[in-house]
């Protein structure tokens, strides 16, 4: 293939945080697509009997799991405060580079007290620890 | 312009990907409806006193609970769907890209009609 120039030159710019905002977004994005692995098994036991559903809520509160569900929760936040954001960039609404750099840190006010709210409902009280 | 389906899609205005906005257009419309589903669930789920098997089955079991899982389920594995897709577009390369497209759509489907008819079984079997 013959060489030419790639656009964007991601490593010309100066860093800003935006830039972190946008690639976290597909970031998450992947990272929910493997969660929906998680979401259907979780039917697919529901489906299938308590047994099976009782099996599925001792792997979903197992260490390691709980810490990849809690980050699902964090990406599932994430992914749907941004998305939001980009909504209103498709309706052309805060293109703005000052409009996208408040709106940047709205998302990450909303995303830390979001996440902290359904990481204490799902996990955070007792006898609610098989959360999908 | 000899191609009439050239000289069609020219008409159309469809564009080099031939199919106009409709990628762009789903995957906002899917958003939307996952702005709505999603809290939806998320709340459900929070509002019910118990997660055991016997408390969350009832609830998925509702002919309501049970259409709206459908739409959210439907409309995750389409946004996902669509969004992976872009993903692999845009960093897989050669021969590697079609069949990451093709493994990606076809798992796709796969998670959407097992998880759908997960739910139609829930639903039925609260009738008995």
């Amino acid at each position: 293939m013959a060489r030419r120039p790639l656009s964007p030159h991601v490593f010309i710019y100066r860093f800003a945080y935006t830039m972190a905002l946008s690639i976290l977004h597909r970031a998450t994005g992947l990272a929910l697509s493997l969660g929906l692995l998680l979401f259907s098994a979780w039917l697919v036991a529901l489906a299938t009997g308590p047994a099976c559903y009782d099996a599925f809520a001792r792997f979903a509160s197992s260490w390691p799991v709980k810490l990849i569900i809690a980050a699902g929760v964090i990406s599932f936040c994430y992914h749907l405060s941004n998305g939001i954001r980009h909504l209103f960039w498709d309706l052309g609404v805060g293109l703005e580079r000052a409009e996208a750099r408040r709106s940047a840190r709205i998302v990450v006010v909303v995303v830390v007290l979001l996440s902290a709210a359904l990481l204490w409902i799902f996990f955070g009280q007792p006898g609610q620890g098989a959360a999908p | 312009m000899s191609d009439p389906a050239r000289a069609l899609s020219k008409v159309l205005g469809r564009g080099s990907a031939h199919e106009g906005a409709h990628h762009w257009r789903v995957q906002r419309l899917t958003a939307l409806g996952l702005l709505l589903l999603a809290p939806w669930f998320v709340i459900s789920l929070a509002l019910l006193p118990q997660l055991d098997f016997a408390t969350v089955h009832v609830w998925a079991s509702s002919l309501i609970n049970a259409a709206l899982l459908s739409l959210l389920v439907v409309s995750l594995c389409w946004h996902s769907q669509l969004g992976v897709q872009v993903v692999i577009e845009d960093y897989v390369r050669g021969a590697a890209r079609g069949v990451a497209l093709v493994a990606s759509s076809f798992l796709h489907v796969l998670l959407a009609a097992v998880s759908l008819l997960a739910i139609v079984r829930i639903a039925l079997g609260a009738a008995h």
